[in-house]
């Protein structure tokens, strides 16, 4: 591949790739759920499927697409990428994990699901691959700091571009949350795996899998608001309502992000309801970024809708182009996440959270947040970002403009029947929610049913995603290539602030880790524990 | 940093409101002792099915009233299944698993926990209508999962 965004397509066509295998998955997952019957509904296929597509979705989808916009990003805000030998190598150890991984849970050796836990064991290929996808992108950390440090040089004294601030947000939570699952993958699961130690002990994995599994979220959420924040305004035809309010915000991240794991481990034992306690109260701080977020973003559309002449309380609203690709997916990404939001402060409630604990409305929660705020959004990205960087038009137009609405008509069937089929207590992640044939089950049928019509109209929705990208990529009319511009702020920033040391602020969120994990961590090592053999699931 | 008029109130709203949020968890926790399962005590996983408590598991009356449910969640099943509970009396679950780690959900309450190997989970509530309840395990657990279901009896008063 050649040009100066060849690095950024190569990420972005894994993680399409990625994402078109595990939309396929989850159409008949949707179905298998529901008992509707097709060839090859199979217990062991099911659980393989589960597997497959949340880690193809969650962790190789969100990651190559990330490491691409990154590099994206940095070349055209910095005017530069650092290391691109490098860089590239990094790509070639990703991808080479990804694949060694995709193909031991095809294979039907690594049913465990996206979440491993242990003793539940997956052939060792499965974990060193993944290990081997996260070093890569350690590569991409490093490649994105050393094309900051770079910048820096010759600009001593400017604020870095806003979207760059957001990358090196980015970069700093992936190193932290990723130190965490190191510790699990590398130093617990891969050896117990291969035999060299026989036991395990699952509590202490979880702690190590949440202290990534969290952060992870705003590994994923960060990118997403750097193009709500540097990119829809501009293609609204505004400005960016506040610029050192983002830059707080993303700092904001940087803190609360990690230590804040046990509100994924409420239900267990071996932890203290005190330190559950700390945690639900980092977990609130984490929220209040996303409130300041929700006030700029939505002020800087009727900024403007303002410029294009509206007058009245919302006219405004109406004079956005919602017709285009990129805004729709990303106004409709906005909207959901509204809801997303609100189910999530729920998940984080420390005693409300046994109501859905392990439920479908933790399934439906993380499709409106993910699935939808942060994978609507990355597709309205692609629309966007691939006529810039391959110099073709967009091809199937009309399909790229129904596509983001398809995907919130089928999120919306999806989400809002699983919510309350997990609310009567449906378990998430089940082959059939008959469950035995059990009466109290029936009542979960109807719902369960409309998800699985909510399941083919996304899948709909990703076949017109699908076919529009492959399209555009290879026979895509050339054309004259429109530059990527950035919002500009209504008051420029022209001096380095608080916000902007993220040194610090990195060194503040290490203490906050320390304190939320080093004396749980301490206490659940020194009692007795006896460590748990291994388990194929079948 | 300047900051719009507009967006200063919102910032006190927003703020205010995830106050509050956390003053009702806060209250709960404190006035009403509202937590979820968080006990700590640990086992060996290997050895549960010999285990003087965990190795007859089931239901028995303590001589003060309260009732104490040992339960056993396995691979693909909990035994005892069914349990059989009086109603308006505080009945203390401990559960624990001898290979992976399961859920313990009974459905339409608020009992919702994991059971970890090497780990007894422990909780205590009560049921205050007679009648039959679904409990299912809600963590994937292997390649029958969905039929890990039991069913737990609330037998009222004299039954």
């Amino acid at each position: 591949m050649k040009g100066k965004h060849a690095l950024a397509s190569a990420n972005f066509a894994v993680a399409i790739i990625a994402f078109g295998l595990a939309a396929c998955l989850a159409v008949l997952q949707s179905l298998s759920i529901a008992d509707i019957s097709f060839p090859m509904r199979r217990e062991d296929l099911y659980y393989l499927s589960v597997t497959a597509h949340g880690v193809l979705m969650a962790i190789v989808f969100t990651t190559f697409f990330i490491m691409g916009l990154g590099y994206l990003i940095a070349r055209e805000a910095l005017g530069r990428l650092a290391a691109v030998r490098t860089a590239w190598c990094g790509f070639a150890v990703a991808t080479a994990g990804t694949v060694i991984t995709a193909g031991t849970i095809l294979a039907g050796k690594a049913s465990v699901l996206y979440t491993f836990y242990p003793p539940l064991q997956a052939h060792p290929a499965f974990y060193i691959g993944a290990t081997l996808l996260v070093v890569g992108s350690w590569v991409w950390g490093g490649v994105m700091i050393a094309s900051y440090r770079s910048w820096r040089r010759d600009h001593p004294d400017t604020p870095v571009p806003l979207a760059v601030h957001g990358f090196l947000t980015t970069v700093i939570i992936w190193f932290l949350a990723t130190f965490g699952l190191a510790v699990e993958v590398v130093g617990m699961l891969i050896p117990w795996s291969l035999g060299w130690v026989e036991k395990i002990d699952p509590v202490v994995a979880r702690t190590f899998f949440w202290w990534f599994g969290h952060p992870l979220v705003y590994f994923w959420l960060v990118p997403t608001y750097v193009l709500w924040y540097t990119i829809m305004p501009k293609v609204a035809g505004g400005r960016l309502f506040s610029d050192p309010l983002a830059r707080m915000v993303f700092v904001l991240f940087i803190l609360f992000s990690t230590p804040v794991g046990f509100h994924h481990q409420f239900a267990d034992p071996g932890i203290g309801a005190g330190w559950k306690l700390l945690h639900t109260f980092t977990t609130y701080a984490v929220l209040y970024p996303s409130f300041v977020t929700a006030f700029t973003i939505i002020a800087s559309m009727e900024v403007a809708g303002r410029m294009k002449g509206a007058k009245g309380l919302f006219d405004w609203i109406g004079k956005l182009p919602w017709g285009d690709p990129f805004f729709a997916s990303v106004g409709l990404a906005m909207l959901t996440f509204a809801f997303g939001g609100f189910g999530g402060a729920i998940n984080a409630a420390y005693a409300m959270n046994a109501m859905v604990h392990n439920t479908a409305w933790i399934q439906a929660h993380l499709h409106l947040t993910v699935g939808t705020t942060v994978a609507l959004s990355f597709m309205g990205a692609a629309y966007y970002f691939l006529p810039r960087i391959t110099g073709r038009e967009l091809r199937l137009a009309p399909l790229a403009k129904i596509q983001p609405y398809l995907w919130f008509l089928g999120m919306a069937l999806f989400s809002t029947s699983y919510h309350i089929a997990g609310l009567r207590g449906l378990p998430r992640r089940v082959y059939s929610a008959s469950l035995l044939g059990d009466e109290m089950g029936a009542q979960w049928a109807t719902l369960t049913k409309i998800g699985a019509v909510g399941g083919v109209v996304l899948f709909v929705s990703s076949l017109c995603f699908l076919l529009v990208v492959a399209t555009t990529w290879t026979t895509g009319r050339r054309t004259l290539v429109e530059a990527i511009e950035f919002a500009q702020p209504l008051a420029p920033v022209e001096q380095r602030g608080i916000w902007d040391r993220l040194g610090m602020w990195t060194a503040v969120a290490i203490v906050l880790i320390i304190i939320a994990y080093g004396y749980p961590l301490v206490s659940m090592l020194s009692h007795e524990r006896f460590g748990s053999p291994g388990f194929v699931p079948f | 940093m300047r900051v719009d008029l507009y967006e200063k109130i919102w910032m006190g709203v927003a703020a205010a409101l995830i106050v509050i949020f956390l003053a009702a968890i806060v209250v709960a926790a404190g006035a009403y002792a509202i937590h979820p399962q968080s006990h700590v005590e640990t086992i060996d996983p290997t050895t549960v099915l010999e285990d003087p408590e965990f190795g007859n598991p089931g239901v028995a009356i303590q001589p003060d009233g309260s009732v104490v449910v040992t339960l056993v969640a396995e691979m693909f099943f909990f035994d005892p299944d069914p349990i059989e509970v009086p109603a308006g009396r505080p009945v203390t679950f401990r559960l624990t698993s001898p290979d992976v780690i399961h859920g313990f959900e009974i459905v339409g309450t608020n009992a919702n926990t994991m059971v970890i190997p090497g780990y007894v989970s422990e909780f205590t509530m009560s049921f205050a209508e007679p009648g039959e309840h679904l409990v299912v395990c809600n963590e994937y657990c292997g390649l029958l999962h969905h039929n890990m279901v039991g069913k737990l009896i609330v037998q009222g008063v004299g039954e």
